[in-house]
């Protein structure tokens, strides 16, 4: 018994004196993690500041000298970026619209609206999620070159205005059900239009959700490279990523122009992630929960 | 209580679907998601029937397109050592890179679970790079992969280690796309995290209180409850792993010597390189028929190692 009491205190120490040593090894792991994850970013930044010289020295060094801003007019004048940009966004607006309308409307019907077979074609839907884009991209292609819309920006915006992707109604839908039913059943019963409700009661409640779709939305349609390759073939018409692409193929080894075009096309993401972050995860984990 | 509920609910939404505000209520449901049905038709079902039509034919974009039965099957298997090769690749890569980065990605979680000061600046770290474009990503990991002035072999340099070709060397190409896989997981640790705050406090209390150190914890509670999130990833990821395309198109340009002539870029080749549609829609039926099989035998499996709370 005495031996036990005696016994207690140096445990407690040795335990507190665990927990620090754990403590601050989590805090290295996550602060090496997290400079192994920025490597690549800071990599870029650090080259797209630098000159033809500097860049080719071995072992590379960290800090440009000197600092070479001019690579990003540079950028300007050897590729028109303002086009791509511009390109890019006369995709991406009307997809994002499209894709928002289209996916909570069918969100709505597949959560708060009863029908027959409903739950049996949500799962049909979600099916596709798995379908690899090698099993139909080729018939879709063939249907837009013939009907003569190859080498325009129609192949690359009307799918978002027919439900967009699959994982946008999945998300809404999962935050929909969410909402607590009372108010909309109660509007339902007497006889209210189910698309006033959709607009007064559940959009409304759903912005979290709403905006992690227009984020995520947007994302693909910045990041899309396999689409625009496919569609767009004359160079005014092209995106920043192909562009970017293109860059690539014709500046092979001038690296630090090269990364400063890259910065070009991940900088306005950078930004978005920096004041939008809490949307990317909030949306993300939503789709990980079991529904 | 409960099935009482369930049973007048039941019965009121029979009765609905064929009388007055029901049957409204059940229209307006079909008109909502009729466009995202639609787009299933267009975009989705009839495209599958149509390749899969497609890959009895040689159609080919220049000229028209004869019915050959199994021909581009026979000679897929047959003669065609590219296909080997391309799927080859594709299954290596996929081996290596799912399970590196499921885990990785579920060592993260686990290490943001940790209740950690500066956790959402953590968080936006390790999710970062998931946004990047991935055809900005593949352009700068091929310069940190650049053998002469790459990032990658100054630090192999730093550690008194012998310079690699990564990507430029026929033996190193798929372990270097491998580890730049590693970098982009941000989505599948988010997933995980979310699992991991899912699990309820009570059970590694009950561990603690039966003795148990942190490791049990790990073993008995952790990993056993967060098998759903591992199942979801796991598929998820199996599936974007047979479909890489970008890196091939961007990095290595399936070389050197084909060993990163990924299949999705093979496919590429052939429809939009060679115009060989017929061919290549048949390739796209392989593919699908694959990721249908593994899915299948991942969730088959996956009664014996998944564990839903409930039993369900």
């Amino acid at each position: 018994m005495a031996a036990v009491t005696h016994a207690v205190p140096g445990g407690a120490r040795r335990r507190t004196a665990q927990r620090i040593v754990g403590r601050t090894l989590l805090y290295l792991l996550a602060i090496s993690g997290s400079a192994i994850l920025l490597l690549p970013q800071i990599w870029m930044l650090r080259s797209s500041l630098m000159d033809i010289n500097q860049i080719f020295i071995y072992p590379p060094t960290w800090i440009p000298k000197p600092w070479q801003f001019q690579n990003y007019p540079d950028v300007f004048d050897t590729v028109p970026f303002l086009r791509y940009f511009r390109n890019t966004m006369t995709i991406l607006i009307p997809s994002v619209i499209g894709t928002v309308v289209t996916s909570s409307l069918a969100a709505y019907g597949f959560s708060r609206l009863r029908w027959p077979g409903r739950d049996l074609v949500f799962g049909i839907l979600m099916t596709t999620l798995m379908l690899p884009y090698a099993v139909t991209l080729i018939p879709t292609f063939l249907v837009w070159s013939k009907l003569g819309l190859v080498n325009t920006f129609w192949p690359l915006i009307v799918p978002s205005w027919f439900g967009g992707h699959i994982f946008f109604i999945f998300l809404l839908r999962q935050f929909f059900r969410g909402i607590p039913r009372d108010l909309d059943e109660a509007a339902l019963i007497d006889g209210a239009n189910p698309l006033r409700i959709l607009w007064d009661i559940v959009l409304p409640l759903s912005r979290p959700a709403l905006i992690s779709v227009v984020i995520f939305s947007s994302l693909s349609t910045w990041n899309d490279f396999l689409h625009p390759l496919i569609y767009l073939n004359d160079d005014r018409k092209f995106t920043l990523a192909l562009g970017l692409a293109q860059f690539r193929g014709l500046y092979n080894s001038e690296w630090h122009l090269l990364m400063a075009a890259s910065m070009l096309v991940v900088a306005p993401v950078l930004l978005l992630f920096v004041v939008a972050q809490r949307y990317f995860v909030e949306g993300i984990a939503l789709t990980g929960i079991k529904g | 209580m409960a099935i009482a509920v369930r049973q007048t609910t039941g019965v009121r939404r029979a009765t609905r679907w064929f009388s007055g505000p029901g049957q409204r209520e059940a229209l307006w449901g079909v008109l909502c998601v009729l466009p995202a049905i639609l787009g299933f038709v267009l975009w989705y079902l009839g495209p599958m029937v149509a390749s899969l039509v497609l890959a009895f034919t040689d159609y080919q974009v220049a000229g028209g397109a004869n019915w050959v039965g199994l021909d581009n099957f026979q000679t897929m298997f047959g003669s065609d050592r590219l296909f080997v090769k391309a799927l080859q690749v594709t299954v290596t890569y996929s081996l290596l890179s799912v399970p590196l980065r499921v885990i990785v990605a579920f060592l993260l979680a686990m290490l943001l679970n940790q209740r950690l000061r500066a956790l959402p600046l953590f968080r936006a770290i390790f999710y970062l790079p998931s946004i990047v474009p991935l055809i900005a990503s593949s352009v700068v990991w091929l310069w940190m992969f650049n053998p002469d002035f790459g990032l990658l072999n100054g630090f192999l340099r730093d550690l008194g280690l012998d310079k690699q070709r990564w990507t430029y060397s026929s033996d190193t190409v798929l372990p270097s796309l491998v580890l730049m896989s590693l970098w982009d997981i941000g989505p599948m640790m988010i997933i995980f995290l979310a699992g991991l705050q899912g699990v309820p406090r009570h059970l590694y209390d009950a561990v603690s209180v039966d003795g148990g150190n942190a490791w049990n914890r790990f073993l008995t509670v952790t990993v056993p409850m967060t098998t759903p999130t591992i199942l979801f990833n796991l598929v998820l990821s199996v599936i974007a792993a047979f479909q890489t395309f970008v890196q091939a198109f961007i990095m290595t340009d399936g070389g050197p010597n084909n060993n990163s002539l990924f299949y999705g870029f093979y496919l590429y080749r052939k429809a939009f390189e060679e115009g060989d549609m017929g061919y290549a829609s048949a390739l796209g039926w392989v593919l699908f028929v694959i990721i249908a099989a593994l899915s299948v035998i991942i969730f088959r499996t996956s009664n014996r190692w998944v564990y839903y709370e409930g039993g369900a």
